[in-house]
């Protein structure tokens, strides 16, 4: 795939910026919701192999949470929240007031509260996207799984599968100053939609293409 | 427990073989699938991390065969037989397939999961290699691991322990 071959340094740090709004904008969000400062790190865009992708939250047997989004318009692209199931239970207590049982199970209330604070601040980060972009880009309804990294962020990576064996990832983490709530976001936009993203912020296009 | 270093690790689009004492495993399979061939009488054990159903779709410029269900297979066949499994014996089982996330009205990438265990089986028919076992579908995460000196293949996941087949 020699579309990304050699990303040059100005798209990348134009997809960081990407990252850098929308998931500020999810942070600010957050923040508000929990009245409390959210911190957030220096977005990564790598390409990566799919096998490394898990590995960005402990590995492909790591148990976690995410709330997946598909996101569809002229950018198309798939979107997860991923925390510890340890992080969302905190999180639930503070926001939510939910009395959390201590254990790995969640109940049907607190999974749609989580899809729903998910759902929130994928909002944000998405409309904040479209309006840098001017491109449209909706989520669809979130949906909320707990389970191995592996097998649920493969699910992000089948549109790059039809196209080699890596994907461009936009990962940003965010943490409350305690570090009792941490979140990372993950961003894997369509391969076909990089060009309308370069295209609608004026990057030039590359020669070869 | 299993010493370390006998373990094959197969990752995501991947196929690898082992013969005799040793261990192939492939963690977090989802919407993907693991095949396993087997050869009992020389103890010869394959496994493929099968992402997608069909080459049909590919746009990359070298397949990975490892990749598709319809090139995997055939391609892991032909590595048992290299070491001199004899394909009337080889028999198959799989796991994974699953649907991680449903949505109302979801579209067929969304179905992908049943798709590949779909796919798998067509091109093992094919084949003619017999499925002896298969632990697919549902909405959960599994790792796999196939003991070659049994041929039993164990399935772990999240929620359901684990599962010998």
């Amino acid at each position: 795939m020699n579309l990304f071959n050699d990303f040059e340094d100005l798209k990348l740090d134009v997809l960081k910026e990407v990252g850098n709004i929308g998931a500020g904008h999810a942070a600010t969000a957050l923040s508000r919701l929990l009245g409390k400062p959210i911190d957030m790190a220096v977005p990564k865009v790598q390409m990566l192999p799919f096998e490394q992708i898990p590995d960005k939250v402990g590995g492909a047997e790591q148990v976690v949470l995410a709330v997946f989004f598909r996101v569809e318009g002229e950018a198309p692209g798939n979107l997860f929240f991923i925390m510890t199931p340890l992080a969302a239970k905190k999180l639930l207590h503070r926001l939510a007031g939910l009395d959390v049982i201590q254990d790995d199970t969640f109940s049907e209330m607190e999974q749609s509260a989580l899809a729903e604070i998910g759902n929130i601040l994928a909002g944000s980060y998405l409309s904040s996207l479209a309006d840098f972009t001017k491109l449209t880009m909706l989520p669809t309804v979130p949906a909320l799984a707990m389970d191995m990294a592996g097998a649920i962020l493969s699910y992000g990576l089948l549109q790059f599968g039809e196209m080699g064996d890596d994907a461009l990832l936009i990962d940003t983490t965010f943490l409350e100053g305690h570090h009792e709530v941490e979140g990372q976001f993950f961003l894997i936009p369509d391969p076909h939609s990089f060009d309308k993203i370069f295209a609608s912020l004026g990057v030039p296009l590359t020669n070869d293409r | 427990m299993i010493d370390e270093h006998n373990i094959v690790k197969v990752g995501m689009a991947d196929l690898n073989v082992v013969q005799n004492s040793g261990i192939i495993r492939t963690t977090g399979l989802g919407s993907c699938v693991g095949v396993t061939l087997y050869d009992p009488a020389l103890k010869i054990g394959g496994m493929a991390h099968v992402m997608l159903p069909s080459s049909d779709i590919a746009r990359e410029g070298t397949l990975n065969i490892a990749k598709y269900a319809d090139t995997a297979i055939p391609a892991l066949l032909e590595q048992l037989q290299k070491l001199g499994a004899n394909k009337e014996r080889i028999v198959a089982k799989m796991a994974g397939g699953s649907q991680m996330f449903t949505f109302a009205g979801s579209g067929d990438s969304m179905r992908i999961g049943p798709r590949n265990v779909e796919s798998c089986k067509q091109k093992l028919e094919q084949l003619g290699i017999p499925v002896l076992a298969e632990d697919t579908g549902g909405n959960y995460g599994r790792t796999i691991e196939m003991d070659c000196n049994t041929g039993i293949l164990f399935v772990r996941s999240v929620q359901m322990g684990v599962k010998e087949l």
